[in-house]
């Protein structure tokens, strides 16, 4: 029996499918066999992000309408043997075409067939959000160090202890160690003190995030990119693993890449 | 020592970061409380609770807010007192 995770935010913008596309990749390298679920029905972007664009057949509408078995609308990614697949949001259709109970039971039979079940939530706290978290075991709330961004993250917290989430934790997007550094950024212990919750893993900003969205091959799979990097440790801490927090700025010394060489940098 | 070199430099405001806190600070407190109207009748019904061990109010006109104030938030409550009971003395 596998486990679902939510990924969720509240404010849009913060990194909700990036942050999918690469965990879920992360995973799949480990080994492990994924599915990713896009429950942003009308406005799918995961397949974009996931360069599946034009392989759509069916969509999550579909399955639970009945138009298709749930196997036929699963989108196998190539890439990575037969561990990652992606059931794409329907984008004709508007966030009332689900229910919370046909997504508990949608993802109750994924469980049973994946190890793990990355939903993508849309934005907001209404019918798409309440979809999004039906069946999930367990949610990562993403923020950025903006005070917009933490404030709709309380607000998520919130909402999830409420409807009574087993296990809920932050990760913290987008950070920039230069502006930290000079105190005009809100740094990990300032969020963390702030909404009380535990932390999961530290995004820096990384320009090649845009680089790799703008081709459809998720971050994880450049050894170079800081971030992909970082959702590399946060996979392995989603299997159970425990991985430091990697420093926040890049360091070149002779002790880090001996570090890294013994994977202590990862 | 980077304070001083920070007002050599003619950095004298605050770093944002600690502006960001405050007011993420109080927004929260307001946005915490406000989530569901249920609690602030469970701290009345509490207050009530404890205020009546030491004198007699008026139950029906207790009010409890969160009052926002420019710097702070503040809990307020207004507990009308019918009499004070004869039995407690202060210690």
């Amino acid at each position: 029996m596998g486990e679902a995770i939510v990924i969720t935010s509240g404010k849009g913008g913060v990194g909700k499918t990036t942050t999918t596309a690469n965990l879920g990749t992360a995973l799949a390298l480990m080994e492990r066999r994924v599915v990713l679920v896009d429950a942003d029905i009308g406005l799918r972007n995961l397949d974009v992000v996931m360069g599946l664009e034009n392989r759509i057949v069916y969509d999550l509408v579909d399955v639970t309408s009945g138009v298709c078995r749930l196997k036929q609308a699963l989108i196998k990614d190539k890439r990575f043997n037969e561990n990652l697949f992606l059931l794409p949001a329907a984008q004709t259709k508007d966030k009332t075409a689900v229910t919370p109970e046909q997504m508990k039971a949608l993802t109750g039979e994924l469980k049973a067939e994946y190890d793990y079940v990355l939903v993508d939530c849309p934005a907001g706290i209404e019918q798409g959000f309440r979809n999004a978290i039906a069946g999930a075991d367990r949610a990562i709330v993403v923020t950025t160090p903006e005070v917009s961004a933490v404030r709709d993250a309380d607000r998520i917290i919130g909402l999830l202890e409420a409807s009574e989430m087993p296990e809920v934790q932050l990760l913290i997007n987008r950070i920039r160690p230069s502006m930290v550094k000079r105190g005009d950024m809100m740094d990990i212990d300032d969020i963390i003190d702030i909404l009380a919750i535990d932390l999961i893993g530290v995004v820096p900003e990384d320009d090649k995030i845009v680089v790799s969205t703008n081709r459809g091959e998720p971050t994880v799979l450049d050894a170079n990119s800081r971030a992909g990097q970082a959702f590399r440790n946060i996979a392995r801490r989603i299997t159970g693993e425990q991985v430091p927090l990697m420093p926040l700025e890049a360091e070149h010394g002779f002790m880090e890449r001996v570090k890294q060489l013994f994977g202590f940098g990862r | 020592m980077l304070d001083i070199l920070g007002r050599v430099f003619g950095r004298e405001e605050a770093p944002s970061k600690e502006i960001a806190k405050e007011r993420l600070r109080l927004v929260l407190v307001h946005d915490r409380a406000t989530v569901s109207p249920q609690f602030l009748e469970l701290i009345k019904e509490e207050v009530i609770g404890v205020i009546t061990n030491y004198m007699d109010i008026d139950e029906e006109g207790v009010e409890v807010s969160i009052h926002n104030m420019e710097r702070s938030v503040a809990l307020v409550a207004n507990i009308p007192i019918r009499r004070m009971k004869r039995a407690v003395k202060a210690v």
